[in-house]
């Protein structure tokens, strides 16, 4: 007998009949049937919380569209993932993104290796269609290695969530609401001061912009290892 | 063009300055010349905008003040950092930082000769000025005009075979440079060095050929007595790097010398001006005004001893002739420093590629802020820049302080417009190679005004002429 949670679903992604096991989200059965949905702050090996809403994707009969990272497969769904509705909403979203906080990439120490500059490129947004609000934030590079700028945080939240599922110690949180929410460690702390630190860098890795990186590099130098996350659980799951 | 409406009359176009500036000639009851100034009318805050980011960042930031000279900027904040993190690059990255910042004064010199000077030369002040530009002179004199793009390529190649783009490369890192030369990248350049000479030493001799024929301007062009200020190295000869402040006064004496640039501070104060956003350095022991000073070619031409190279020498040694045993006091010589400044640079690189330790592996010093003040010195092509930072103890920017070569020469512009104004400038009958003189003056500074002041420019000119009762009865606008 066929346990529940591993049936399979069929439905279509852009006309293409797809399978995909019952708990698997959109992005999930995307991906296995080289289905490209653009996506910021999914990262392969952490949890998805559809913080960015780049991945959304129409769903035939609904008008509301959804991030393809959470939203669950359904039997018979039509799901399009590539609409002029959809580009003009992904726009706008990274607009609204680059406005929130001054991401200035020409002296960025990520320029040239970012997701953030990358997803402009290929969304082909060449300004932004909305204000900018140049919120100034204090930088935290107290700590000996690694420096958080929240100037150039899109508040993804993968350093929350890698710090907290794969190394285990949830050092980093998120503080405030709306514009002016930052990812801090423990109670605001300085970084330096962070008892719940294990100054692993996992988090400087998988951020996709410049807010972490390394201390002493200088503009473009930042580049991060990518794979990190998904070789690592690799090796865990393997010593099990 | 001219047209009259009223008591303004506009000029339309063109000027060749980098930057935004007015000027304003001032007429007595006579309607004789009385006074002139330059304003510079952008604000940019650049010393704002860098507080409160890291220190990492400056290099690649503060080289936003600038598209011509992005190099001058990256070498001083680099060398700023470098003090902030208590290291000395090595001989490899300093060597290498050496030839992007003599390719940059190349470039930066053949571009101010050929592409906004050399149209006065070949035409003459008195031209129409629709054919004052390096437009015209494509037509009518070809190969100088391909000489000149040929030169300035020369810089911007090297720039790009070193940092990897022409314009704000992110090369020039603090602690040295991000990563060694090959050796082709080393012959990729030298192969273009004999073509590059040539062109300079023919544009050279083209300049002195002709300057029988600007006598006048020779004698009127900026020709005043000032202090001049430049980096000279332990020999006491031409430095654009390194090396150590030496002022002069206008009979060749030496004021100070040996003077390390961390304490600039104690030798220049910096008066702001009620009309303009360009601050006026000055030198401090003879106070505002009185310790006017001239930096760029001609000054460093005047500090140093010599060149340090065969061929600018022999320049070097025709050109201090002309000064009659006294530093060259007219700022016309400008265009003929610079083009020495030319054969110096190329030659320079030459030897610095030729040097072992510029192909080594080791290029960059790494540390962390081991101090909290780090102040960075070198020539540009404009001349000499300062890069000063504050920094806490995380590397954060708390205060910032740049002097920008174009604003050392703030005072001298101002009088050489003055002089200028007042042998050109008729108040009855002013006419438009008259008032191209008075832009004239600030082409041989080659100022780069968006550069000084921090500020946004497009390139335009205003000049306004004054009754005297203050009263603004032209305004003359060349944009």
């Amino acid at each position: 007998m066929i346990k529940q949670k591993v049936r399979v679903k069929t439905f279509q992604i852009n006309g293409i009949d797809v399978t995909g096991r019952s708990d698997s989200t959109i992005l999930e059965v995307a991906k296995e049937h080289d289905i490209h949905i653009p996506t910021l702050c999914y990262l392969e090996g952490l949890s998805c919380v559809g913080a960015c809403r780049i991945c959304l994707v129409e769903i035939k009969g609904s008008n509301k569209l959804i991030p393809a990272c959470t939203g669950k497969i359904k039997e018979g769904m039509e799901v399009f993932t590539d609409t002029d509705r959809l580009h003009k909403h992904r726009k706008m979203i990274l607009s609204m993104i680059f406005a929130e906080r001054t991401h200035t990439c020409s002296v960025c120490v990520s320029n040239g290796h970012c997701e953030l500059q990358d997803m402009s490129v290929e969304l082909g947004m060449e300004h932004s269609q909305v204000p900018y609000l140049t919120n100034r934030f204090d930088i935290d590079a107290s700590h000996e290695r690694f420096v958080n700028d929240p100037n150039r945080c899109i508040l993804c939240t993968r350093c929350v969530r890698v710090c907290d599922e794969v190394e285990g110690a949830h050092a980093w949180d998120l503080v405030d609401r709306g514009l002016d929410t930052r990812v801090i460690h423990d109670m605001d702390d300085p970084w330096v001061e962070s008892e719940s630190c294990t100054s692993c860098g996992k988090c400087v890795q998988v951020c996709p912009t410049g807010a972490l990186s390394e201390k002493g590099v200088s503009a473009t130098e930042m580049v991060k290892k990518k794979s990190l996350i998904v070789n690592l659980l690799e090796m865990r799951n393997r010593e099990r | 063009m001219s047209n009259t409406k009223d008591n303004t009359i506009v000029i339309d176009p063109v000027t060749r300055i980098e930057g935004h500036a007015k000027i304003t000639i001032d007429l007595d009851e006579q309607n004789r010349v009385d006074d002139a100034r330059i304003h510079v009318t952008q604000y940019r805050g650049f010393e704002k905008i860098c507080e409160g980011r890291p220190y990492t960042e400056m290099p690649a930031m503060t080289a936003r003040t600038c598209g011509i000279c992005p190099v001058s900027h990256l070498i001083a904040s680099s060398k700023a950092c470098d003090a902030i993190l208590a290291v000395r690059p090595p001989k490899g990255g300093r060597n290498l930082r050496r030839i992007i910042n003599l390719a940059q004064i190349v470039q930066s010199h053949a571009l101010n000769f050929f592409h906004l000077s050399s149209p006065d030369f070949v035409y003459g002040m008195d031209a129409d000025k629709a054919d004052r530009n390096i437009f015209k002179m494509m037509q009518t004199h070809p190969e100088m005009a391909k000489e000149g793009i040929k030169l300035r390529a020369f810089g911007q190649k090297i720039i790009e075979e070193l940092g990897g783009k022409r314009i704000h490369p992110t090369w020039i890192v603090p602690g040295g440079v991000s990563h060694t030369i090959t050796e082709q990248m080393k012959q990729n350049i030298l192969d273009q060095i004999p073509e590059a000479m040539a062109i300079a030493q023919k544009a050279l001799r083209f300049f002195k050929e002709n300057l029988p024929k600007f006598e006048k301007e020779i004698e009127t062009f900026g020709n005043y007595d000032s202090l001049f200020m430049g980096l000279v190295n332990k020999k006491g000869n031409l430095e654009h790097y390194d090396g150590t402040l030496r002022f002069m006064d206008a009979q060749g004496n030496i004021l100070e010398d040996g003077i390390d640039p961390r304490f600039y501070k104690d030798y220049i104060g910096e008066a702001v001006e009620e009309d303009s956003f360009l601050k006026s350095p000055y030198f401090k022991p003879l106070g505002y005004s009185k310790g006017m000073y001239r930096v760029g070619p001609l000054a460093r031409l005047n500090v140093a001893d010599a060149c340090g190279t065969p061929l600018a020498d022999r320049e070097l040694e025709e050109f201090k002739a002309l000064g009659k045993g006294k530093p060259v006091s007219n700022s016309f010589y400008y265009h003929y420093a610079r083009l020495i400044e030319i054969i110096y640079g190329i030659e320079r690189i030459e030897e610095l590629l030729g040097e072992k330790q510029t192909l080594d592996e080791n290029v960059r010093a790494h540390a962390g802020v081991n101090r909290n003040q780090g102040v960075g010195c070198s020539e540009a092509p404009r001349g000499t820049l300062f890069h000063d930072y504050s920094v806490d103890n995380n590397g954060i920017i708390t205060g910032v302080n740049l002097i920008i070569a174009t604003g050392n020469n703030n005072l001298a512009m101002n009088a050489g417009v003055k002089q200028v104004a007042q042998n050109f400038v008729d108040g009855s009958n002013v006419t438009d190679g008259a008032l191209n003189r008075v832009e004239a003056v600030i082409r041989c500074f080659d100022p780069c005004l968006s550069c000084s002041t921090h500020a946004l420019g497009i390139v335009s000119s205003r000049i306004e002429l004054r009754n005297a009762k203050k009263e603004t009865i032209k305004v003359i606008d060349r944009r």
